[in-house]
Formats: C-alpha cells, structure tokens, sequence
C-alpha cells in the first residue's frame, strides 16, 4: 500500500499583528515549523505501512526552505518527498493551492491512500483536501477518526460527523483527512536525520506540471482576492462596574435582572 | 492580476538591502549581481508599495475573462439536516441570506438533498425563501461525498445561483470545497461578517492567523461565490406563522448519483453537553482555577442554569475536559449571558465568544484584554465579588 501524506510548513507562531496605521502584516523572521496537525497524519501512514507494507511519501507546497518539513517527515519514517515550489505559486488561494498540489500529484506517481491533516493553523480552512480530491477524480472523506483495516482494496474507516459516528469502507484509491489527537506521533529520528540526502527530497517546479496554463496557478489562479486586512474591532459598548466589591456584586445582579437572566 | 517585475539596472546592494528587509517573507536575495525573488513569495506586493521606488514593479497581466454576473442570481442556503433533522446553522444562514439578498433584490433559495428530503423541505416555508430546490434519491440516504457533489453541481449548472451558503459542520467542509472545485470557485472559510456590494460581490469577513487579524475577500471574476459559516455566528430568525415559497423538485440521472463509499454502520454520537447551544455560560480561567475557586463559579453557574466553560490552559492541564473548552480551538458560543471569572482574554479566547449577547467579566488585572470585549467589566476580587453575588441571587429567589 503507498501512501502520500501531504504537509505544510506553517509559521511558529499565530501571534502577528496588523500595523493600525499602514494596515500591513508585521510578521517579522517567525521560525517555522511543520503544520503540527499533520503530525497526526503522518503517524497514521507509519502504522498502515507497518502493517500492511508498502511506503509512504510526503508533498508540500511552498519556498525552498519548506524543504526542511520533508527532511522531518522522511526521519519520521517516510521514505521521500517533494516539495512544489515556483514563483508562479505565490499568492495562491484554496483553489490554487489545491489545483497545484493535484498537478503535483499526479506528476509525483499513483498512490492508494493521500493522508491530510484536518487543517493547517495559519490557513485555517481545513478545505485544501476535500479540493485537492476533487481534481484527482478520487472520494475524500474527512473527520477520519481511526483506519481500522485494509483489505479487498478497500480502506476501512470510523468517521466523525456531526451527531453521527459512521463505519464505512471506501475503494482505493481515495484521500482522506484525519482528526487531530487520534493517535500519538512518532518523533523524529536523529539516526535517520543523518542518513537523509539530497535525492531524497524533489522539487517539482511549473515547468515540470503537465497543465501548462499559468492561468491556473498562483494569484492568477485564484478566484478570491483578499481586499484588505484589518485589526480585529473592539467592544464599543462598554461598563464597568466600579465600587467595592459589594457595590460590584450588586451591580452584576442588577444587570442580570434587568436582563431577565434571574 | 499580475506579477512582479525587478528592474535589474536600478538594483544595487543598498536598495536590495533594503528590499530584502521590506519582504515580510525572506523571499528576496541578491547575490551582488542579480536580484531574485524565490517561491516564498505571497504576492503581498510590500516590496512594490514599501520598497526603494521603482525597482520592483507590478505587472497587470491582460484582464482575465469576467464572468457576466447577471446571468448568476439568487443567494442559495445548502440545508444541513440527517434525516428530519435539520441543523439550525441553516436557519441562521436563511436569516443572512434575506437581509443579503434584499441589497441587491435577488430570490434567496435553500438546496436540499437527500433521502425524504421533500418532508424537511416544508419547514423552510416559514423562514421565507423563495424557492426550496430538492433532490431525493435512495442514493442520496446517506452523506457520501460524490451523488452530493454530483446533485449540487447540478444544481448549480441549472439555476445559477450567485452565492452559495454552507454551515461550518463536519458534513459541509467537506461538501462545500468539492464543490466549489468542481465549479473552479472561490471559497471562502469561517466567515464571521457577510456584506453584499451592489454588484453582487459577496463581501466575506474572517479572522486568519488566529484570529489576530481579519481579512477581507472577495471573489471578483468567479461565480458562484462560495463561503461556509459557523454555528451561532448569525442570529436565527423567529418563522412566520404563515407558509410562503415554493418547493421544486429536482431531477437527476441515476448514473450520476453512484459512489466508491459504502455505509457500513452509523452509531449517534453521545448527546453531549453542547457549548454552543447553552444560553448561559459560566466560564472560568487561569485566575479562577483553584478548587475553591471553580465550586465557586459552579454554584453561580447551577443558580443560572448555565452550563460551566474553560479557556484553553485549563483544558490542556485536563481540568476541564477539551468540550468544554471556548475558542478558535474549542466551540464557538453565542449564548445570552456569559460571565468570565479570572479570564485574561486572549484572541483565541474572545474569537470564540465575543458575539455573545451579554459579556461580563471579573478580573483583577484592570489591563486584561477581556475587558476589550466584555460589555460589563468588572475590576476586582473575584473571590469576594462572587459569594455575594450568589448569596444576592439567593435572597432574591428566597423573596419571589
């Protein structure tokens, strides 16, 4: 059975700000690091290789130094992996992002099962999968809360929906996206750290997609268009309840009757 | 539309200098000679606007092919429902959906599909859409992710609608994204704000990076227009006491409806407590966390008929458990009464809370950012605040 875990290299941090005053990104030299919901992902295509055989791969899309989630992800175990990375990505919504990443699939081999993390923390969207499937012609299923067999070519699956736990199996191939804490990811390993070379991560650039309309990818691609990004709005209604804490108490319980909460 | 373009003869080591420092994303370099930008590039275009004049340009490439946006009208709901159930993020949808759709004087219509779906299509008719579009097919009994795709994608092919609305449940993440590829569409995640532009561009609000920021999108040359919303981030409307619209059925070859996923048990899930659902929240944070503390915050709590919330340190210490948990991380509420003991506020935090109809919160810290969000602040002792205000509603109760 081969696997594709996809994987992004996210920022360390979510703690950037917006200058009030140019309404720019302040996101200065944040270290990166892997997309932490893809963790749980990867160790789900460990433990099926281990069982059922096969290897896994792992792709990204993004800079050169992405490069360094993929060295992770082979000294976690996979065997290699690509990195899609070109100029003509920049500035990709969903819809490029997940076009892009099908063309590098498909130029990357055919696998049986495509592993996602259930979202990425700077995105957010949790929706690049579900896309990502659509353009491979392959079912998606996401919420995936254990793998629990494979067998008849089929990949037997508990999903979460929203009242519902569902079993159900579904013919490879197809792509599914995993829920976090379903498992506990293996740490890297330094043995294998040293034995990673340079063959084995590929980086795949536009020149190499089999779709050749640069129409499709990057910003020209993309069908939403971020008109501008401001600070979060602050409460303008606002009371405080001032005095000991008595006069505080009293002045809470006020509140709530006139409100009709007691 | 476009792309950068670097004047190579007006790059020197100075102006690349100070290139390099302007890109918020390292993806510039200069190797003395030549100045290139790499594939980390985000085309924020900092580099064209902040930048020594003139050395980096953007480009507008030929203008990409529009759609004609009149030939796409109607603002559609996707109904969210299992079986008769139909999930309420659906009416609270409708209820935007109206107030949007009066703007620019489009029909609002809902899209069902499923298995009895003509039953559940009935209730709508109080929450006055215009048209209830149905699709019924056995094959439709349970959420699989192709006939679904297929019967909307029909859907949309036929009645062309100009933005479509999906809840943020398990089931819509996922039908919405397949779908909007399928019609190579933006989609838009998470909004917290909808406003529509007189040329129908739908105006779709969301916090990225955590919540420290909000974007604004749009999606100019595409339609439909897709974006999913979540639970109890709009207001349910009351229905009418009067039915009115109509219902349409909708056809759909059989062959198109097949799929490679099999169905093999369902189990409910265990009716748990649901944050999302209380109308009274007590929650409780780092400065409120002591045994004493939270029996405390119970007995409030249990007088008011809420139900008990953390923030997220109390969750990750297992003091709570994780459903407990509000934020970006945890649920989203909107309840009518939330009262924050000990809670700083951080984004994470508010994000998953400040639409709540009443806000107050008791904190020592008269500089904590929970007092940006709460509408009643109250800096002070909690530890005193608290009893008396229980022994208050007591006494209160004991008069009635």
């Amino acid at each position: 059975m081969n696997i594709l875990v996809c994987i992004k290299q996210v920022p360390g941090s979510s703690n950037v700000e917006v200058d009030p005053v140019t309404g720019v990104l302040k996101r200065d030299g944040v270290a990166s690091k892997m997309n932490p919901y893809d963790l749980y992902g990867l160790e789900v295509a460990m433990s099926l290789t281990e069982k059922y055989g096969g290897e896994v791969q792992t792709i990204t899309m993004g800079p050169p130094q992405a490069k360094s989630i993929i060295t992770e992800s082979i000294c976690m175990g996979a065997k290699c992996g690509t990195v899609l990375s070109d100029r003509k990505f920049a500035g990709a919504d969903v819809l490029a992002t997940a076009y892009t990443i099908s063309q590098g699939i498909r130029k990357v081999g055919d696998f049986d099962l495509i592993i996602c993390g259930k979202q990425t923390t700077d995105g957010d969207t949790a929706q690049v999968g579900a896309e990502v499937s659509e353009y491979l012609g392959i079912p998606c299923v996401a919420n995936v809360l254990s793998v629990d067999d494979v067998k008849d070519g089929k990949v037997f699956l508990t999903v979460s929906l929203d009242n519902l736990v569902v079993k159900q199996a579904i013919t490879l191939p197809c792509l599914i996206s995993v829920d976090s804490d379903i498992n506990s990811p293996r740490l890297p390993s330094y043995k294998v750290q040293k034995t990673v070379t340079d063959d084995m991560v590929r980086f795949i650039s536009f020149a190499e997609f089999e779709d050749q309309d640069a129409n499709h990818y990057g910003l020209n691609g993309s069908a939403t268009q971020v008109e501008r990004i401001f600070p979060p709005e602050k409460n303008t209604e606002k009371h405080s309840i001032t005095g000991d804490s008595k006069a505080q108490a009293e002045g809470i319980f006020d509140v709530l009757k006139s409100r009709k909460l007691v | 539309m476009g792309q950068l373009k670097v004047n190579q003869n007006l790059v020197n080591a100075e102006n690349a200098a100070a290139l390099a420092k302007v890109c918020p994303f390292g993806a510039i370099s200069y190797d003395g000679t030549k100045l290139d930008i790499s594939s980390a590039c985000k085309m924020c275009k900092l580099c064209v606007k902040k930048g020594p004049a003139g050395v980096v340009e953007f480009v507008e490439d030929e203008v990409k092919e529009t759609v004609d946006k009149s030939l796409w009208r109607g603002i559609c709901v996707y109904v969210d429902h299992e079986g008769e159930n139909i999930h309420r993020v659906t009416y609270e949808l409708i209820g935007k959906a109206k107030e949007l759709a009066a703007t620019i004087n489009h029909p609002v219509y809902a899209l069902i599909i499923g298995k009895d779906a003509a039953a559940s299509a009935k209730k709508l008719l109080r929450y006055g859409v215009d048209k209830v579009f149905v699709y019924e097919d056995e094959a439709l009994c349970d959420f699989r992710i192709e006939p679904y795709t297929a019967a909307f994608y029909d859907f949309i092919d036929k009645v062309k609608p100009s933005s479509i609305m999906v809840g943020a449940t398990n089931l819509g993440r996922q039908l919405a994204p397949r779908v909007a590829a399928r019609c190579r569409a933006g989609l838009t995640a998470d909004c917290t704000v909808l406003e529509m532009k007189e040329n129908t561009d739908l105006v779709q609000i969301r916090p990225a990076f955590g919540g420290n920021i909000m974007a604004q999108i749009i999606s100019p040359s595409n339609r439909p227009q897709f974006c999913t919303v979540r639970y109890k981030v709009f207001a349910e409307p009351k229905p009418s006491d009067t039915e009115s619209g109509e219902i349409v059925i909708m056809n759909i070859e059989k062959s198109a409806l097949t799929s490679a996923i099999e169905i093999l048990e369902k189990t409910e899930k265990p009716k748990d407590i649901d944050l999302s659902e209380a109308d009274i929240i007590v929650a409780v944070g780092r400065g409120a966390k002591s045994e004493a503390q939270r029996a405390m915050a119970k007995e409030l709590c249990d007088l008011l008929g809420g139900v008990m919330a953390c923030t997220r340190p109390l969750a990750e210490e297992n003091i709570f458990d994780a459903k407990h948990q509000i934020g970006l991380s945890g649920r989203t509420v909107k309840p009518k009464l939330i009262i924050c003991l000990g809670i700083s506020g951080a984004v994470q935090f508010a994000a998953g809370m400040k639409s709540s109809d009443c806000i107050i919160a008791i904190n020592s810290d008269k500089n904590a950012p929970i007092f940006d969000v709460a509408h009643y602040g109250i800096v002070g002792d909690l530890n005193e605040i608290v009893p008396t205000l229980i022994e208050k509603i007591k006494e209160d109760r004991a008069n009635v």
